[in-house]
């Protein structure tokens, strides 16, 4: 039990209310440690209903959740399970809860009953790991919305997580504020192993992971690496999604004869295809 | 603009009096009430005005600072002198016109209560200058803590005062926003008699509600996921210690008190 | 109603340590019937500005000239001017709260001191306007809409006034790619319809290249360029020296630029792009 921090789904069905169609239908999954997942879906189609799932926020109506090796069902353990796999919201105001961020990233850790002296090295490292320890006096409301989420993945960090599921946590930031939480939650996954379940509708950042598993009306369409989910780009289109710019495109000059390779993703590779089949005349 | 208002009257700099621990503050606050309203002669007033006066130089607070809290109340004040002004009636006359009679006696009752009045205002704006309003909460909520035993909800009425504390100005800016929304479609919030004025609130208040529930909700979720599970077995971040600086405050006012007593006594 | 700012600046906390300049000798023209983008990083004044068009802020200096006359002089009736100018703020579905969708559409339109029959027609096609069937929801409460609906309904409630001009500030954020869809194609289908001026205030430069006919960059309080979408994002340059994306389409010209490749400087659809790429691969090499 101690050593596994998969995150694991199995067959999970969730209704909010007997009467509605279920939120979730018989979603299945394994998240691998270590790794970085997206979940893309348009609203409505389960992803955050899926998110809360994992958290023990909401229990299954059917299947079980197991997060590093504890059921969700099973109440007593509903605080390991918290501990274990943290999560981030989308509104960055609505997760801070004290009037300076030291004292809101330490509120988990007063929680968890985890000793004064203990608690103090625990937020200087979360805030240094995020790179808001020049904030930490400051008051929630002069933060920017990128700062807010970063102070809300430092009180997160000091729990000391295997997981940290962000539920659209970019979602409601100008441009520069996702690109800070997107790098930083992707520092987090490579240099300290943290396994991210990255919720989004943000084509763009679900290219970067290592595999995306793709909703719709509660169920799982598609799953693998992004390169793979976006070359069917049709099916992604028919679940109201997009895919990347580049994609589209290399798509668009595939169907008109071009012999591009699948899976491109980003202006880098596609310029490099371009190279590869109209190559420069040498001025020998 | 409006979110430079750092709630109320705290004001942020560092002092001894600012340092002490605030469940000693809150106490001796107390106490200082009780002392005003001990004393019964000007020459206690005297002695409380000099203590207020000493306690506000040792806490960096400049004099007027504290009377910046009478402002809300100068109504009542002169209210209250005005009323014992003119109905005391005594030995001496001093003045008589139409209707009015002003004796020596009224004068000095009309000073006495005014100003008894003024330094519980200046008593708790001591308080409220010096210390935070996290650290208040903080104070009450150890100071309620016995209270406990008859399931006293102290704890949870700390957190909802942090809580609020940490949302005031994050609703005001929201207040703001909502309110330039509605002036764009054309709403007057400032022209017309008391009652349209109040109905012209609805589009501005029903918003504020349906998002504030949306905030605590997702506020309480946020909390649970972070392990949140009411005050048993919590720890603190910030832990309070009583100081030598604490025990000295305290015999300045246990010495204010016996003067007072005196006072009582032999004048 | 051609909107003209003239030498505005807004200082925030005048006369106080705080004093921040939000606004710096801005000066622009809009004419009727431009559907302008005015784009730049936050904290650029882009919401200041806009909230000097319709007079909820009065300028430390300069004018704001709505077709002539000055927007703050002294016998101007500012209620009536604004609500020639629509302002739609950001997240607007956080000012709905009347009990019905036709209520809240209807607040304007009733400050506006109409008729009854005016006011339902008002509603009607404001709610036309913003596809949103008026049998269906008419009568619901807005709170029970989605995300995406409730914005539809909030932007209705500015059309019902029928502004002149429309003045949105990011209309797509935190919507999905479907919620963003609806709303530029709405967008779309009022410019070209109605023929509304609109301003819009976006992030997104892939909204800006698909709408805007003419763009507004500032930064610092201070409008750096101004010119067509096609002339900004060849820029590439000075967008990244203030902190701006230029479209993939257009990122994509300049790192095959910078591979050698000679490309018109302007290129920036993504159609044109293709059509350019398809030539250059059938040529077998490179012009």
């Amino acid at each position: 039990m101690l050593s596994d921090t998969r995150v694991q789904v199995a067959d999970v069905s969730f209704s909010y209310d007997e009467q509605a169609a279920p939120a979730l239908s018989g979603v299945s999954a394994v998240i691998e440690p270590g790794s970085f997942v997206a979940v893309l879906g348009h609203n409505g189609s389960g992803k955050s209903t899926l998110a809360k799932l994992l958290n023990a926020l909401y229990l299954p109506t059917e299947g079980n959740v197991v997060v590093c090796g504890y059921n969700t069902r099973e109440e007593k353990y509903v605080w390991e399970i918290r501990q274990r796999a943290g999560m981030i919201f989308q509104n960055p105001d609505n997760q801070i809860v004290a009037t300076v961020v030291r004292e809101d990233v330490a509120f988990g850790l007063e929680n968890l009953g985890v000793p004064t002296e203990e608690m103090i090295p625990r937020i200087e490292s979360a805030l240094s790991a995020v790179r808001m320890s020049s904030f930490s006096d400051k008051a929630p409301h002069m933060l920017s919305g990128g700062q807010k989420q970063r102070v809300a993945i430092a009180g997160i960090l000091a729990m000391e997580p295997s997981v940290i599921i962000a539920d659209e946590a970019t979602a409601m930031l100008d441009p520069s504020g996702r690109k800070e939480v997107l790098e930083t939650i992707r520092a987090l996954n490579r240099q300290k192993g943290i396994t991210v379940i990255w919720i989004t509708h943000f084509m763009e950042e679900a290219a970067l992971a290592d595999r995306v598993l793709v909703m719709s009306d509660g169920e799982i369409r598609l799953s693998g690496k992004p390169a793979e989910v976006f070359d069917r780009m049709d099916e992604m289109r028919e679940m109201h999604l997009d895919v990347p710019h580049m994609t589209s495109l290399a798509g668009e000059l595939r169907a008109a004869g071009m012999p591009l390779r699948p899976g491109i993703l980003t202006v880098e590779e596609l310029a490099e295809e371009v190279e590869r089949l109209c190559p420069l005349k040498s001025s020998t | 603009m409006l979110t430079n208002i750092t709630m109320g009257q705290y004001y942020p700099v560092d002092s001894r009096v600012h340092r002490l621990d605030p469940r000693i503050k809150l106490v001796l606050t107390i106490a200082f009430i009780v002392i005003v309203f001990l004393a019964k002669t000007f020459l206690g007033y005297a002695l409380i005005l000099g203590f207020v006066w000493l306690t506000a130089r040792l806490a960096n607070v400049p004099f007027r600072m504290l009377l910046r809290g009478l402002k809300p109340l100068r109504l009542i004040i002169v209210l209250t002198f005005l009323l014992n002004l003119f109905f005391t009636s005594g030995a001496t006359l001093w003045v008589e016109f139409w209707i009015i009679r002003i004796y020596r006696e009224g004068f000095l009752q009309a000073a006495f209560y005014s100003l008894r009045l003024v330094f519980l205002v200046i008593g708790t704006s001591l308080l409220t200058l010096t210390t935070s309003p996290v650290s208040l909460s903080d104070g009450i909520e150890i100071l309620l803590s016995p209270l406990k035993k008859i399931h006293f909800p102290a704890h949870e009425l700390a957190m909802m005062m942090t809580i609020a504390l940490r949302f005031i100005p994050t609703l005001l800016e929201e207040t703001d926003k909502i309110m330039k929304a509605q002036m764009a479609r054309g709403a007057d919030f400032e022209s017309g008699n008391l009652i349209s004025r109040a109905k012209a609130m609805v589009p501005l208040l029903v918003p504020l509600f349906v998002s504030a529930f949306r905030r605590a909700g997702d506020l309480a979720m946020a909390m649970e996921s972070r392990c949140y599970h009411g005050g048993q077995g919590r720890t603190r971040l910030r832990v309070l210690k009583i100081t030598r600086n604490d025990w000295i405050a305290c015999g300045a006012v246990a010495a204010l008190l016996a003067l007072i007593i005196l006072e009582g006594i032999f004048l | 109603m051609p909107i003209e700012v003239v030498h505005l600046t807004h200082c925030y906390s005048e006369g106080s340590a705080l004093r921040t300049v939000a606004l710096n000798d801005v000066s622009f023209r809009i004419e009727d019937g431009e559907f302008v983008g005015i784009i730049g990083h936050t904290g650029s004044g882009k919401s200041t500005l806009v909230q000097h068009l319709n007079g909820l802020l009065k300028p430390s200096s300069g004018q704001v000239l709505i077709d002539g006359e000055d927007l703050n002089g002294e016998h101007v009736n500012r209620r009536v001017l604004r609500q020639r100018i629509g302002l739609v703020f950001q997240y607007p579905e956080y000012q709905l709260f009347e009990e019905t969708v036709a209520k809240d559409i209807a607040f304007g339109p009733k400050n506006q001191g109409l008729s009854a029959a005016e006011i339902d027609e008002r509603v009607r096609y404001a709610m036309d306007c913003v596809h949103l069937n008026y049998d269906k929801y008419a009568e619901r409460s807005p709170f029970e809409l989605s995300g995406g609906q409730m914005r539809r309904v909030a932007i209705a409630g500015v059309l019902a006034m029928r502004p002149s001009v429309l003045i949105l500030d990011e209309p797509t954020a935190g919507l999905d790619p479907r919620g963003r869809d609806k709303i530029l194609t709405m967008l779309e289908e009022l410019h070209a319809r109605e023929n509304v001026t609109i301003l819009m205030v976006s992030h997104s430069m892939d909204d800006m290249a698909r709408l805007a006919t003419r763009l507004i960059v500032m930064s610092e309080g201070k409008i750096v360029a101004e010119g067509t979408p096609r002339e900004i994002f060849a820029r590439d340059d000075m967008m990244t020296s203030i902190g701006l994306d230029v479209p993939e389409a257009a990122r994509l010209c300049a790192a095959l630029r910078a591979k050698g490749y000679s490309l018109p400087a302007d290129l920036f659809m993504p159609e044109e792009l293709k059509e350019h790429l398809l030539r250059l691969w059938k040529e077998g090499s490179a012009c």
